[in-house]
């Protein structure tokens, strides 16, 4: 501890060199707390999936739609305590821009589904009953500056209705929460018995069902259960986990985990050499001092960590504003307007990024302190 | 006039006198170099996938063909149109015929799951049902492996784009999708436009296969010249007999790109921009010990007489080349790790995947050397003008 004031004297010594530095780490960090927040939005609905639920869609490809009778018969085979369906509805609020996932779904059944939707009793009641009635999550609501009784116009790009016009009308009954801080409250949730009653083709359909087991353990067996049922049918199935479903899902856009962990890994590079060359010419300069501390009695060791704590006291300060500038802009919410549905940094970049700040403190302060460490007393001297 | 010659010629002794110390320097120097080569890198690389993306969106379609849908369809994948609706397209004006027939080419669009290579994982791959006057629009279209399927036959022939990307989709390979068997027989490119993302079947097999009864997707048109579009869609949705949505095919799959270009471009600029601020941040270091460390050479400079603006000059100048020497490897390392860099992705507004490769165009390139020589610029700017300001008596006196 009394060597405190030492180590920060020396951050002082150039006080402008100090700053830079000092921001070129911040800025690194920055990067990696606002990467890291866009990968978990590629990723998220892999690490939210429910691990008791699977997911079934039409063997061919899931545009594909799969006849609602189904439900009955997936609700029989063994291991599954409950079914919910749904179907892609893909309309547009007033501009292409806005995209968001409107869903036709049976809402008693799918909220079952989704216990991390929470929604007041009454306004779930209100729902239940209105047939033209939806429900959206708390982000989509903020976004639109929707309230409960709103009517939301929707123009539809795939159903348009029987007679001819494509403009659905909804009323917002509910607005449901999150039980999470990752839960997804960027759906629209309406029934899907108006979207059947009123589109022209292809009724008694859905895109999707929503399956709840009895036990995770047993996944693969009840998925190949299911999909054995409706083997040689006219609608063959694929079943799979929600995890796994999502994950495919992800992976449709490309390997972004790869990519974004290449982009850190050349920031970080940079960064490194900007920082330990900084940090080295700052030992270099101070050889004389440190020369003189040596001829005092500072052993070896002290010297080694003096110089060390300084590059671990910059690589600590600049982190940790770094990542707290980047949760501050995070938590301004997506940069691309919904694309990036739930934009949050996730748990675990906090002692990542701690983890990197002592990797980045070390790897720029161990050269120029072991080189600190080995001078020779009467050369040092005789340089100044 | 002198006076401009004699200001050049301090601009140029200090800074050879820059360069000529520039090895001492060459650890701090070196690291402004990388710095400034990592963020060309990342910028030219990131941009690249938009480029990439959006030539070969582009390159898809001429002006003279148009594209009929559903009104209200935004893709060919939620358009529906009767075949009736078709003849009545057919019969418009403006259309091109050959040997009396009109070229316009009824097709249908599905998507089905084919394993990814890259990833293992399905991907929804566009399936097309077309009749032989779909060849006749796509003048581009050569069959490069096998031959062209036969029609009646459960024959499919495949993109090169999707061939490359997509696990079994070699000429003599099987693919089940539902209760059908398709038979690849044949590979086709497009000139890198977006249908080498697609595997073709004749319309006919393809409807009877989906259960479609009477239902394609969407009508391509040839017409006689690209000037006759307007009349070609006032005709069309003047009809009362129809409700569809007319579009060049360009402008259509320009649209299409949209969505992801956007995306890449508001992260790449992004990612790139932060990373700007850092590398600006590590030149201004790299110069101001650079000054420091000539402290005493600038003062005895300015004490015989050389001006503020040749010394401010100087430094800016040996930043900027500092900046763009790492800008040029940059840019030469994006170009020669990244430049047709196969790949593909989901096309979000059409749900389906789309093959294409990394481009790094010389525009591009010109953008991230400019980014440099901005990075250089401001790098240097405050060094330089403390190195100007440094009074000469003081300066001196550290000797």
């Amino acid at each position: 501890m009394k060597f405190l004031p030492l180590i920060w004297s020396n951050l002082r010594r150039k006080r402008v060199r100090t700053i830079f530095t000092l921001l070129s780490i911040l800025v690194a960090f920055l990067l990696f707390g606002y990467l890291v927040a866009v990968r978990n939005a590629f990723e998220i609905g892999v690490q939210i999936a429910g691990v008791d639920r699977l997911v079934t869609t039409d063997k061919v490809s899931i545009v594909v739609a799969l006849p609602l009778s189904y439900t009955d018969r997936i609700a029989q085979v063994p291991g599954v305590t409950d079914v919910a369906y749904a179907t892609w509805f893909g309309g547009i609020y007033q501009d292409p821009k806005n995209f968001f996932a409107q869903m036709a779904v049976n809402p008693e059944r799918y909220l079952r589904l989704y216990p991390e939707f929470r929604i007041p009793e009454d306004q779930k009641k209100a729902w239940f009953a209105d047939r033209t009635g939806a429900i959206c999550g708390r982000y989509l609501a903020n976004r639109f500056h929707w309230k409960i009784g709103d009517r939301i116009p929707i123009q539809a790009t795939v159903w348009p209705k029987k007679d001819g016009s494509s403009s659905w009308e909804f009323t917002l009954d509910g607005i449901y929460d999150g039980a999470e801080k990752t839960t997804d409250t960027t759906q629209f949730l309406f029934h899907w018995k108006y979207l059947d009653e009123s589109r022209s083709r292809r009724a008694g359909t859905v895109n999707w069902y929503i399956i709840r087991i009895a036990s995770p353990a047993e996944a693969p067996q009840v998925a190949d259960r299911i999909d054995a049922v409706f083997a040689n049918s006219d609608n063959e199935t694929k079943t799979s986990t929600e995890k796994a479903f999502m994950q495919g899902f992800a992976k449709q856009v490309g390997d972004i985990g790869a990519i974004i962990t290449a982009i850190l890994g050349v920031v970080f590079f940079v960064i490194l050499l900007v920082a330990g060359n900084t940090m080295m010419q700052s030992v270099r300069e101070r050889i004389t001092e440190l020369a003189v501390l040596k001829t005092l009695g500072y052993p070896n060791g002290l010297i080694l960590a003096l110089v060390l704590a300084e590059s671990l006291v910059l690589a600590a300060l600049g982190g940790a504003l770094g990542l707290g500038l980047a949760w501050l802009l995070i938590s301004r919410g997506d940069p691309t307007n919904g694309m990036l549905p739930i934009f949050v940094m996730p748990w675990w970049s906090g002692p990542t990024g701690a983890l990197f700040i002592v990797l980045l403190g070390l790897a720029t302060g161990t050269l120029p302190a072991l080189q600190a460490m080995r001078l020779r007393v009467v050369q040092a001297l005789r340089r100044g | 006039m002198q006076r401009l010659i004699n200001w050049f010629t301090q601009v140029y002794a200090v800074g050879i006198l820059n360069l000529r110390t520039l090895p001492q320097r060459l650890g701090s120097s070196a690291a402004t170099v990388v710095g400034v080569a990592g963020v060309v890198t990342v910028f030219v690389a990131v941009l690249s996938i938009r480029e990439g993306f959006r030539a070969t969106l582009q390159e898809t379609g001429s002006p003279s063909t148009a594209i009929v849908m559903r009104g209200g369809s935004d893709t060919e994948m939620m358009s529906l149109v009767s075949l009736e609706d078709a003849r009545v397209i057919q019969d418009a004006p403006a259309i091109a015929h050959q040997a009396g027939a009109p070229i316009a080419s009824p097709e249908m669009l599905v998507l089905v799951d084919v394993p990814k290579i890259s990833t293992g994982t399905d991907a929804n791959v566009p399936l097309r049902g077309v009749t032989p006057v779909a060849f006749e629009i796509r003048t581009h279209l050569h069959i490069i492996a096998g031959r062209n399927f036969v029609p009646g036959r459960n024959e499919i022939i495949a993109g090169a784009g999707a061939a490359r990307e997509f696990a079994g989709l070699h000429v003599g390979e099987t693919k089940h999708w539902g209760k059908t068997a398709w038979t690849v027989v044949g590979i086709f490119t497009d000139g890198g436009s977006v249908s080498e993302s697609e595997i073709w079947a004749d319309l006919n097999v393809l409807m009877g296969a989906y259960n479609r009864g009477t239902i394609v997707s969407s009508v391509y048109a040839q017409l006689t010249s690209p000037g006759q579009f307007d009349a070609f869609k006032s005709a069309l949705t003047s009809d009362p007999r129809l409700n569809v949505k007319v579009q060049r095919e360009t402008d259509y799959f320009a649209d299409q790109s949209i969505a992801i270009t956007s995306l890449v471009t508001t992260l790449g600029y992004l990612i790139a921009g932060m990373m700007g601020v850092g590398a600006v941040f590590g030149a201004i270091n790299t110069m101001y010990s650079a000054v420091a460390a000539r402290t005493r050479e600038i003062a005895t400079l300015r004490a015989l007489g050389f001006g503020g603006g040749p010394v401010v000059l100087s430094v800016i100048a040996e930043s900027i080349l500092l900046a763009l020497a790492g800008g040029i490897i940059g840019g030469s390392l994006a170009y020669l790790c990244f430049n047709n860099f196969h790949t593909s992705t989901m096309n979000w507004q059409s749900f389906s995947q789309v093959a294409f490769a990394f481009r790094v165009t010389p525009r591009l390139l010109a953008q991230g050397f400019t980014y440099a020589v901005v990075i250089g610029l401001f790098g240097g700017l405050f060094p330089a003008v403390r190195a100007a300001r440094t009074s000469v008596a003081a300066a001196l006196r550290e000797l």
